[in-house]
């Protein structure tokens, strides 16, 4: 048998069913092998080994219930399965520091609606995972306490922001994890790591006790060993929450019924504008023997223009600076949080706590955030960039008229060296250029391993799909992961 | 130099909904600090908004009773500005597309003129916590009990001209507020405010002067000194050659005076921007028509129902029904007594008065309408004269006790008995014959004279109607 924190989430469940082992023995193997191996890959921030042992004693007496009543069936999908959470994700009673300074020592006082999905249906927390400090960067270097590592090869970043929720599935420190994606922030780190990631459509799941950094393009999603894990974590999670305004009021789906091998017929459109400068060559060479064997699988691909694209990466960190510049006023060290001892007034308090308490990015985001929703600035810059964002919807609704799905690689490059890009932000900017218009448009996207450089360094690729697609995304990216495994 | 004045107003509407805009905590005034808050009224990390539709129901409620437009697209914005108050470092507002435009109503003034005064919006918001002094550690607390609890806010066009048609304009909008049910309106509570926005220019002159806000004025004695004392201000300045600095301003009632609080050159930008956390509101034709036919008696329908059918005078009529407290208790108080055209003079005497005096809200007058009505029937059916009532009056309040009681106690009953006054009658006129001289030589005042001092032996208490008799038998 594999060593258990090799395992899926399904397999887990598989080993539960035939009492290969218990949920205790799973928790504990997952620990000894955080133990073990995070010291190098430094993927959690806070752990919860006393509670998750205590959930796991529960859930075993459950399950040999179950077992014994023959309803092991009617349990739900994740239970007794270990999971990591992205420290931006309201946790009752435990941490949420967003990687940040000044959250350092914030206890949550309530859960966010997908913690408590996934406590209902018995997932078990192992703990926080480190993440770029308010989700604002693409290397997980931004973390106020510490720097992680991809497990793939220790030197080298493992994309961001939820960095330390890929390096913990790739690390086997967790089965699979929940991250965050703003204008990339699973699928890069995914690619990066060699994993499944999946950004869903906005308000396809609830945000709410997601510490916002820009809520019109913030989404929580999956990451996973494998696609259909994936889906498995996505119908714990998905689905309309009342305390979310923008959450989608749409039927209930099972994802895992998408995990169907053919895409015969289904067509495929390339969009021109990934595919050029800038890009790496094998990462370029291997999204196109993607495309070439899906098309091999009967899939027709043809190529698009999305030529508004281009201005993505401008209009994305406009829009997501305004918000985030709203959004993290609330870190003022009045209520809760890190507060300065350096003050004498109002106004000092307001100062030293932010320009103490916040890293150089989320600074550098807020200051222009700030920036361009001044009087005088908003039209050219704010207002300017929404009706560039509306473009850009309507060039992926056009091209949508013609494809069910779009295929283009997640990072121009492969992961690189940690610390190579930390002093040129427009650089690490870069990184996001083909994640980010997935965001500005709301629409799904996952991204799946297709191939490894000359380093031995994963490759991903994105699946785009319209509005509310993710079961065709599933499909595609399912029937891809089998043609590898042949 | 002739100055005019010109004034708009800012009205801010604390809404009775039970629950807070944005969460479900209750909106109770009163309660221990940050007993009604919950993770989204505090702005804890990721907690999200989602609106109260109670709260588009009262503003497009409010919109309609000033006859004003509703928008069937508005929306809420972020207004930003940091302060211990405002948990999320955000008031979430309405900007560029409120709930309602181009309302307007007439208020009347004390020399019976009318006159239109326009609304120019109406839009929904969230009120801030309060800052506590804490005198034991000398530091500042903060109550989040009220943040969260839906404000409207009222703008009113630059079309009020002076202290009376400011203080009329509030009046009349807050029994509005009131009749409509969308507000409790206490102003020593704080749930009705006004910002005061003036400027002076030249009589003539068509531009605006230079304008100051002076905010969160809670009553409407406030309103009118601070109004006087702005207007005067604003005149020495202009008169010495000086210029009117526009800047936002604050009014100390208890030392009657104002004190700027920060110029425009250091306001602050709110960087609005369309809150992201909520949809649009898209509000139908139905649901408006709905509200619409289901609003109240409006207070200008009452008056003209208290002016055709029990034929007060408008003005009496028009004060009364400005306050839907004071024109209800008006109402009960006549159905019980009988007697509506005594009720309404009581009222714009003596009940005006005394709610002025311990500024107090007429919800919340020291007797009910029932007791008061007793009041009047005692002097109605002869038991007390008029001059006993008021006497009456004075310790139905003071002593917080029925009226019957208190002219039992105080052996305050009417002396009817006409044998009782015409031994006191005869006493008088045998001490004054000058007097009987007097009246028959024309001079009217005689018999008052002769009046009052039976009066004055009688303690008051003599039925005058009597008197007056007694005394003619002797002037015949």
């Amino acid at each position: 048998m594999k060593n258990i924190t090799k395992l899926t989430s399904h397999e887990i469940r598989e080993g539960y069913k035939n009492k290969d082992f218990t949920v205790k023995e799973v928790v504990e193997s997952f620990y000894k092998n955080i133990d073990e191996k995070d010291g190098d890959i430094k993927a959690f921030i806070t752990l919860c080994k006393e509670d998750a042992l205590k959930c796991a004693e529960i859930a075993d007496s459950k399950i040999s219930e179950a077992l014994a009543n023959g309803t092991f069936d009617e349990l739900p999908a994740l239970f007794g399965v270990p999971i990591a959470i992205k420290d931006n994700m309201n946790t009752y009673g435990v941490k949420t520091t967003c990687a940040s300074k000044i959250l350092e020592n914030f206890i949550s006082p309530y859960d966010a609606t997908v913690i408590k999905n996934l406590k209902e249906q018995g997932a078990i927390m192992l703990g926080k995972v480190n993440m770029d400090e308010f989700a604002m960067g693409s290397s997980c270097e931004n973390s106020a306490f510490f720097v992680t590592h991809n497990p793939v090869d220790l030197t080298k970043v493992p994309g961001g922001s939820s960095g330390g929720s890929a390096a913990a599935v790739a690390g086997d420190l967790a089965p699979i994890s929940l991250g965050s994606d703003t204008g990339g922030s699973i699928r890069m780190p995914a690619s990066l790591c060699g994993i499944v990631g999946m950004k869903p459509t906005y308000g396809l799941i609830s945000r709410y006790g997601l510490v916002a950094y820009a809520s019109s393009l913030d989404q929580i999603g999956p990451m996973t060993k494998d696609v259909e894990d994936n889906a498995i974590l996505l119908n714990a999670i998905a689905g309309h929450d009342e305390m979310d305004s923008t959450s989608a009021n749409i039927e209930k789906k099972d994802y895992t019924k998408a995990l169907i091998n053919d895409v015969k017929g289904l067509k495929i459109g390339v969009p021109e504008e990934f595919f050029g400068e800038g890009i790496q060559k094998e990462v370029k060479e291997a999204v196109e023997k993607a495309i070439e064997k899906l098309k091999s699988l009967g899939a027709e691909v043809g190529t698009c223009s999305l030529a508004a694209c281009k201005v993505a990466l401008p209009t994305y960190y406009i829009i997501a600076d305004a918000e985030a510049s709203s959004n993290l006023g609330r870190f003022d060290g009045i209520r809760y949080g890190y507060r300065t001892k350096n003050f004498e007034n109002l106004k000092d308090i307001y100062k030293n706590t932010r320009s103490e308490g916040f890293g150089k990015e989320v600074k550098r985001r807020i200051i222009l955030g700030t920036y361009v929703l001044s009087a005088g600035y908003y039209d050219a810059y704010y207002k300017k960039a929404q009706k560039v964002r509306t473009l850009i919807k309507k060039q992926f609704d056009d091209a949508f008229s013609k494809y069910d799905v779009l295929i283009a690689p997640v990072s121009p490059t492969t992961a690189w060296n940690i610390g190579e890009k930390v002093n040129n932000p427009l650089e690490m900017y870069l990184a996001d250029l083909f994640t980010v218009p997935i965001n500005i448009a709301g629409i799904p996207a996952i991204s799946i391993p297709c191939g490894k450089d000359n380093n031995g360094l994963p490759i991903g690729m994105q699946i785009i799909g319209k509005h509310f697609s993710e079961e065709t995304l599933y499909r595609v990216a399912y029937t891809f992961e089998k043609s590898r495994e042949v | 130099m002739e100055y005019e004045v010109v004034i708009g107003l800012e009205v801010h509407a604390e809404l009775s909904t039970k629950t807070k805009i944005y969460c479900g905590c209750t909106t109770e005034f009163g309660g221990d600090p940050n007993t009604h808050c919950c993770p989204i009224c505090t702005g804890m990390p990721g907690a999200l908004p989602v609106l109260n539709e109670k709260v588009v129901e009262y503003a497009v409620k409010a919109g309609l009773a000033v006859g004003a437009q509703i928008n069937r697209n508005s929306k809420q914005d972020r207004k930003n500005y940091f302060y211990p108050d405002t948990p999320r470092a955000y008031q979430i507002s309405q900007f560029d597309l409120p709930l309602c435009i181009n309302g307007g109503f007439d208020i009347t003034l004390k020399d019976g003129t009318t006159k239109r005064i326009g609304i120019t919006r109406i839009h929904i918001e969230d009120d801030a916590g309060k800052l506590v002094h804490d005198t034991y550690t000398g530091g500042t607390l903060v109550d989040l009990n009220r943040a969260g609890v839906p404000l409207i806010e009222i703008v009113s066009e630059p079309d009020m001209r002076s202290a009376e048609e400011a203080v009329a304009y509030v009046e009349k909008l807050k029994g509005i507020l009131e009749y409509i049910g969308v507000s409790d309106c206490k102003m020593q509570e704080g749930s009705l405010r006004a910002d005061v926005n003036l400027s002076l220019r030249p009589v003539g002159q068509k531009e605006f002067g230079t304008r100051t806000e002076s905010k969160n004025l809670n009553s409407f004695r406030a309103i009118e000194h601070m109004i006087n004392f702005e207007i005067q201000r604003q005149k020495e300045i202009l008169e010495s050659g000086g210029k009117v600095i526009q800047e936002t301003r604050r009014w100390d009632e208890a030392t009657g005076e104002g004190y700027a609080m920060r110029s425009k050159e250091d306001a602050d930008d709110y960087r609005y921007f369309p809150e992201p956390d909520l949809m649009p509101i898209k509000l139908s034709d139905d649901y408006i028509n709905n509200i619409k036919e289901n609003l109240p008696e409006l207070p200008e329908r009452r008056k003209a129902r208290y002016i055709e059918e029990l034929k007060l005078p408008e003005y009496d009529a028009g004060i009364i029904t400005s306050s839907k407290a004071l024109s209800d208790f008006f109402e009960e108080a006549s159905k019980e007594c009988g007697n509506p055209k005594a009720v309404s003079n009581w009222i714009m005497t003596d009940i005006i008065r005394i709610a002025r005096e311990n500024d107090i809200d007429y919800s919340d007058l020291p007797f009910s309408a029932k007791r008061f009505a007793s009041l009047i029937k005692l002097i109605d059916s002869g038991s007390i004269s008029n001059t006993i009532g008021k006497k009456v009056f004075e310790d139905m309040i003071s002593e917080n006790k029925e009226p019957e009681e208190i002219v039992k106690e105080k052996g305050l009953l009417q002396i009817s008995d006409e044998s009782a006054i015409k031994e006191v009658v005869d006493r008088v006129v045998a001490a004054n014959p000058q007097s009987i001289v007097d009246y028959k030589a024309g001079k009217d005042r005689a018999l008052g004279f002769l009046v009052g001092q039976c009066m004055k032996e009688l303690k008051g208490k003599g039925n005058p109607q009597i008197i007056n008799r007694l005394i003619m038998e002797y002037l015949k």
